[in-house]
């Protein structure tokens, strides 16, 4: 059966469950990927993140749900999907010994229609490697060689899991180009990260899950307004001599600095900062009072009232946008990359 | 494109792939090429035409020591030194000669050697036969000599063809089970398996690329078997090719059946080691299998190996056509057929 309504979303899932024994990876998972929209699910670690993309790349089998690819399932038309899909893994090693170019003419040989090897290298912009093995790549360079094998086969929808893990920033803002030309060619995107300047960077919307669920959907911006706030203001304090546990220290565990930080007779300043005008939430961390308030200039100074009427001394002070990140810690608690 | 002819292109861009990779990794092509001629070598040096080595005696120096030693030298049998008492227990001792003779005055000699050594009871009984025979006595029974050298009786001949069989069982097990398992545990065949590539065809790019390697690892071995040790298949070339082709495509689907579900080439490893090691000692490869107790024999020669070993022997050295091994082309066919439904049921692809 080869009918395609074109208004058929290119990824739609309902209650979508998969169970690994006791362990339940995905907890009932709702998602909607429209035709030539990047869609980013973000989620820290074993949230079911990579569960989820595998058991829509048809890797995986689901035990409950219903997924659907541009209107069709992986049990009737797997074959006319895997000539649809590009699949970047979160990690694969292709064949150590064979060139970039040897591997894209693998992965070009399985596909009925494509792209030249030498189109799909130049798209990946590799074109100067074209002879060197897959061995002597740099990491950068070998996960867009994995991304060119996903590009090869011309696909309408890309899957891409964690693209950039690991990878330096030059070698990121590659493959974010490779991904907007990509888009800009008509094609679908879903990507998983844990990185929410590459979730702002590339997606349209994006899903924040956690324990196997969606926590909130939307576009970055929209989930940055539903802090109610725009604005972040971070103030890291100097060690009071009489508190001994409250100096800071960066690289403890957030759980540690949280105990310490209610062992250290700030109540009273929490109370007031939570109570100044303009502020939304207040969370702290590692010695540092991290504040989301509607708009700096109007939260400030009652803000440097607040510290200096608890005979508090601010080391440091930075402001930036609330970003996704802040969203995600505003929701789970916890940090992205925990 | 007709699906026939995408199959076709995939199946041919797989096996390339394959074949790259494998020449291009140094050790492969080691026991591609240069395992085969080296052990050939190493067994040319074994078992080179040379004389039967002579028995070494020591005669104990004394009055008639002299007349011993003369007498003894006649023949090529042995080899006979005249030594002082002494120093001829301690050449003894360290078997720097096989037997100590000591002439006694009544003119009747003593041989002193170790009881347990052939080599030693041996050169005593060639001692004596070349003194008896100087001595002048006669034989009571009259005895010649055949001796063997016959292309097709020598240890050789036997080995050779063990030897292939081990190989053709090697190349399959590691050459299909632990690349398998290597790529499994890199995550290159959930990969491939994420495109419109049919498994069938993948696994059919290993049986291929098994055949074409075959193609390269087995003449250099039959001409070095020929130029070294003269020994070439006797048997029809056509039941030889059958042969070879069966067993290589045995224990290729064997070790596809071993990496069925192995997450790593470790446990390959281990299961290819655990399955080898009773063939290498009971499928007739370094000594006949007809050397177990009779009531075993039977489920022995049930092994593939076993199989293999006799049906290369049957065709190689004793000239045997297709009809002749059908008993074992059929034990052959059964661990196939075996191999590969059990590969297709417990294949994970993941």
């Amino acid at each position: 059966m080869v009918h395609t309504s074109s208004d058929s979303p290119a990824v739609l899932t309902t209650g979508l469950v998969k169970v690994f024994g006791e362990n339940l990876a995905v907890a009932g998972l709702d998602l909607r990927v429209e035709r030539g929209e990047c869609f980013g699910l973000l989620g820290p670690n074993g949230a079911g993140k990579t569960t989820t993309v595998e058991i829509l790349e048809g890797l995986l089998e689901a035990t409950g749900g219903v997924v659907q690819l541009f209107g069709k399932t992986w049990e009737r038309d797997a074959h006319w999907l895997r000539e649809r899909v590009g699949v970047s893994l979160q990690t694969t090693h292709l064949q150590e010994k064979l060139t970039v170019r040897e591997t894209i003419e693998l992965f070009h040989a399985f596909f009925l229609e494509g792209r030249t090897v030498a189109e799909t290298m130049d798209l990946v912009r590799l074109t100067e490697k074209a002879d060197a093995r897959y061995e002597t790549l740099s990491g950068g360079q070998k996960q867009r060689v994995a991304v060119a094998c996903a590009l090869v086969g011309k696909p309408d929808l890309l899957f891409l899991d964690e693209p950039t893990t690991g990878l330096d920033p030059q070698s990121r803002r590659a493959l974010w180009d490779v991904v907007t030309t990509f888009k800009a060619g008509g094609g679908s995107v879903l990507l998983t990260t844990h990185y929410m300047d590459e979730a702002e960077k590339l997606c349209d919307r994006v899903a924040v899950i956690d324990h196997g669920k969606v926590i909130a959907c939307g576009t970055p911006n929209e989930l940055i307004d539903s802090l109610g706030a725009k604005e972040v203001v971070e103030v890291r304090l100097e060690p009071r001599a009489d508190a001994s546990g409250a100096s800071p220290r960066p690289s403890e565990a957030e759980a540690n600095a949280e105990a310490e930080a209610n062992a250290d007779g700030r109540d009273a300043l929490r109370a007031t900062l939570r109570a100044t005008q303009g502020v939304v939430s207040l969370r702290e961390g590692a010695g540092v009072f991290t504040l989301t308030v509607t708009q700096i200039h109007a939260a400030l100074p009652g803000l440097l009232a607040a510290f200096e009427a608890h005979g508090e001394r601010i080391a440091s002070l930075g402001t930036h946008r609330a970003t996704l990140e802040d969203v995600f810690i505003e929701l789970t608690g916890r940090q992205l990359r925990e | 494109m007709s699906d026939r002819t995408r199959r076709v292109r995939a199946i041919r861009a797989l096996v390339t792939a394959h074949l790259r990779a494998s020449y291009r990794e140094p050790g492969g092509l080691f026991w591609t090429y240069g395992f085969p001629i080296i052990m050939s070598l190493v067994l040319g040096l074994a078992f080179r035409a040379r004389a039967p080595e002579p028995a070494r005696i020591a005669v104990a120096e004394g009055p008639r020591a002299a007349w011993v030693v003369e007498k003894l030298s006649g023949g090529r049998d042995v080899v006979a030194t005249a030594t002082p008492l002494a120093r001829a227990e301690n050449d003894l001792r360290v078997g720097k000669v096989d037997a100590l003779l000591l002439p006694e005055a009544d003119g009747s000699v003593t041989y002193r050697f170790d009881e347990t050594r052939a080599e030693a009871r041996l050169a005593r009984a060639l001692a004596d036969r070349e003194l008896q025979r100087a001595a002048g006595a006669t034989p009571a029974v009259r005895s010649k000599d055949e001796l063997v050298t016959e292309i097709g009786a020598r240890y050789i001949d036997f080995l050779l063809p063990g030897l292939l069989g081990l190989s053709l069982m090697s190349t399959g097990f590691w050459g299909i089970g632990f690349s398998l398992a290597d790529m499994r545990g890199k995550k290159l065949l959930k990969r491939i398996v994420a495109t419109p590539m049919r498994r069938s065809d993948f696994l059919a790019s290993f049986l291929i690329v098994r055949v074409v390697l075959l193609g390269i690892e087995l003449p250099p071995l039959l001409v070095f078997a020929r130029l070294l040790f003269s020994i070439s298949v006797r048997g029809s070339p056509v039941a030889f090719l059958v042969v070879v082709l069966l067993g290589s495509l045995l224990f290729a689907t064997m070790g596809l059946a071993l990496a069925s579900r192995a997450e790593n080439p470790q446990i390959v490893s281990g299961l290819i080691n655990v399955l080898s090691f009773p063939m290498y000692l009971c499928s007739g490869v370094f000594f006949s299998a007809a050397r177990f107790p009779e009531r075993v024999q039977p489920v022995l020669r049930l092994l593939p190996l076993s199989a293999l070993n006799e049906a290369l022997r049957a065709v190689m050295i004793d000239g045997a056509g297709l009809h002749d091994i059908a008993r074992q082309l059929a034990v052959m066919g059964v661990w196939l057929g075996l191999s590969f439904a059990l590969a297709v049921r417990l294949f994970k692809w993941r």
